[in-house]
């Protein structure tokens, strides 16, 4: 767990030195704040006190900014030759995908925590459901987490961060509209098996307040099932032919 | 610690990278490893520090083999790979901070690591700076700090002075010399002589197979095997009669007759003719002029037998 963290410790001063962490808090909170208080379903015009507008924004802006986040990590080390350089160290694959995963998580939870001044300046406007918030944070928070595992299994496969990125979006695109799709497309069972698959479902409920143990499951399994894929392809070179 | 390589095979796809080679390196001994490009020096390398499985064989490092150890064996080696990888954007310091502490250096004694390393490596005036500002000089010398910086029992450096100018050359050397005293050191070069100012013993492969093992003097006497020299001499009459003179003479293998009164003459294997040569221009009276031992170097011996 130390080296973990020492792991994890690195990447996200790599993040604060490439300015690429200052890009995404700015981006991520001017998205989010200009959705959330300016463009036309606003707070105002909702007129009831809750930060919807910002879950649904966040759903997108993260569906992009996570991909861009994770992209780097591990095509970049191939390309450049670090990664041999860690995995020669004392260090299990493992460690270096958990050591990365939790840099990305960290940030994440980096820009959530700069966006809650939303919250409270809408809880001083008037009565506000405090569980479905921290419940919608929380989902917003385990649907990242699928999102990096997702984009650290894309950013292994390759050593072209573009590729990570595209493939990342791809994978991102089945969970968030195309399974969607195909469950209405079919009924029965395939149909609820696609509805299961669907982030939006689970990520709805969370945000609606409800927290249920099958949402959660759903999303640490997806982001348990890619690093632990991202795991397999790392060790792969390590399997004799 | 020792390094004992026991019928190491690894293949890509149907090819023999490495096929089936067998050696050991000592503590206190340098090793370098020879062999043109694709001869299988780097993966060989690669699955000695447990980056790659190898198909057949194994790898003993003291007690641990790379099947069951992987940790502790990691552990015990300081890696320089080829191309010497670094995170560009890292600070000196903070690289070599970060490399310690995943070796498993401890907090107190990390910040003593990095000053002997820095002081060690020369990097004294670059040690704040990014590692892109830095040349590619420096840059190798970084790559030795963070290989070294848990103080390894084993460095393992895949052709650790390239692009390096020749002063830093000869300082790389040295450094891997006095390192190489109490510890065990496998290096791969292309460059001859450096491999004569480091190593203590040469390994030559080829095609993933060794087809030299020994001291560098050693390799250059096996090569030659026969004493060749070369002779100048003057105030003969003819040429005919000072070849069939050599040639007449026991040791003599063949002469043969070069431009401006020079003749190459090689001996019977294990004999010499030096002195022969010289009772016998005495005898006659002719001037011996000059008389030049040809030695085989390494360059030599490394053509001979890594071209078929």
């Amino acid at each position: 767990m130390k080296t973990v963290w020492i792991i994890a410790k690195k990447e996200l001063a790599s993040f604060f030195d490439s300015l690429i962490a200052y890009i995404l808090l700015v981006v991520f909170l001017g998205m989010t704040g200009f959705f959330t208080w300016l463009y036309s379903s606003d707070v105002f015009f909702r007129g009831q006190a809750n930060i919807d507008p910002f879950f649904s924004i966040a759903y997108w802006t993260l569906f992009f900014f996570i991909p861009a986040l994770s992209m780097k990590m591990i095509a970049e080390e191939k390309k450049v030759g670090t990664l041999e350089l860690l995995q020669t160290k004392s260090v299990t694959d493992w460690q270096i995908i958990l050591g990365k995963f939790f840099a990305c998580l960290m940030l994440v939870a980096i820009a959530l925590v700069c966006s809650l001044p939303y919250y409270i300046t809408v809880a001083q406007l008037g009565p506000i459901d405090h569980g479905a918030v921290w419940c919608g944070y929380l989902g917003i928070l385990l649907m990242s987490a699928a999102y990096i595992g997702i984009g650290l299994l894309a950013s292994s496969l390759t050593n072209n961060q573009i590729v990570a990125f595209l493939l990342s979006l791809l994978i991102g695109v089945f969970f968030l509209i195309i399974f969607g799709q195909l469950s209405g497309a079919f009924g029965g069972w395939i149909g609820k098996a696609f509805q299961y698959l669907n982030i939006s479902t689970h990520y709805g409920s969370m945000t609606r307040g409800v927290i249920d143990s099958r949402d959660i499951i759903y999303f640490l399994s997806i982001t348990g099932f890619c690093l632990f894929l991202a795991e397999m392809v790392l060790s792969r070179r390590r399997i004799a032919q | 610690m020792d390094i004992v390589v026991e019928n190491l095979l690894k293949k890509y796809d149907t090819q023999n990278a490495v096929d089936n080679i067998s050696f050991s390196v000592k503590t206190g001994e340098i090793l370098g490893f020879l062999g043109p490009n694709g001869a299988g020096k780097t993966t060989t390398m690669k699955v000695i520090t447990c980056y790659m499985a190898p198909t057949s064989g194994d790898v003993r490092i003291g007690n641990y083999s790379i099947h069951n150890d992987q940790e502790k064996i990691k552990k015990s080696i300081g890696y320089l790979p080829e191309h010497n990888p670094l995170y560009l954007d890292m600070p000196v310091i903070d690289y070599l901070k970060f490399s310690g502490e995943l070796q498993g250096v401890s907090g107190s004694l990390i910040k003593d690591r990095i000053k002997e390393m820095i002081r060690m490596c020369g990097l004294d005036k670059e040690k704040h700076k990014k590692i892109n500002e830095l040349s590619k000089g420096y840059r190798q010398r970084v790559g030795l700090a963070q290989a070294m910086i848990h103080d390894p029992e084993i460095l393992i450096l895949d052709e650790p002075t390239t692009g390096l100018d020749p002063n830093q050359i000869v300082e790389i050397r040295e450094l891997i010399k006095e390192i190489g005293k109490a510890k065990t050191v496998l290096l791969s070069t292309h460059i001859l002589p450096e491999v004569e100012a480091t190593c203590d013993r040469i390994i030559i492969i080829n095609d993933g197979k060794i087809v030299a093992n020994g001291a560098p003097e050693q390799l250059r006497k096996e090569a030659s095997g026969k004493e060749i020299s070369k002779v100048k001499i003057e105030d003969f009459i003819d040429k005919q009669s000072v070849f069939d003179a050599l040639q007449g003479l026991d040791s003599v293998e063949q002469v043969e007759v070069l431009e401006h009164g020079m003749f190459q003459i090689q001996s019977h294997t294990g004999s010499s003719s030096r002195r022969g040569i010289f009772e016998l221009c005495v005898q006659k009276s002719w001037v011996l002029s000059e008389l030049t031992p040809i030695e085989r170097d390494l360059e030599d011996v490394f053509r001979n037998v890594t071209l078929n």
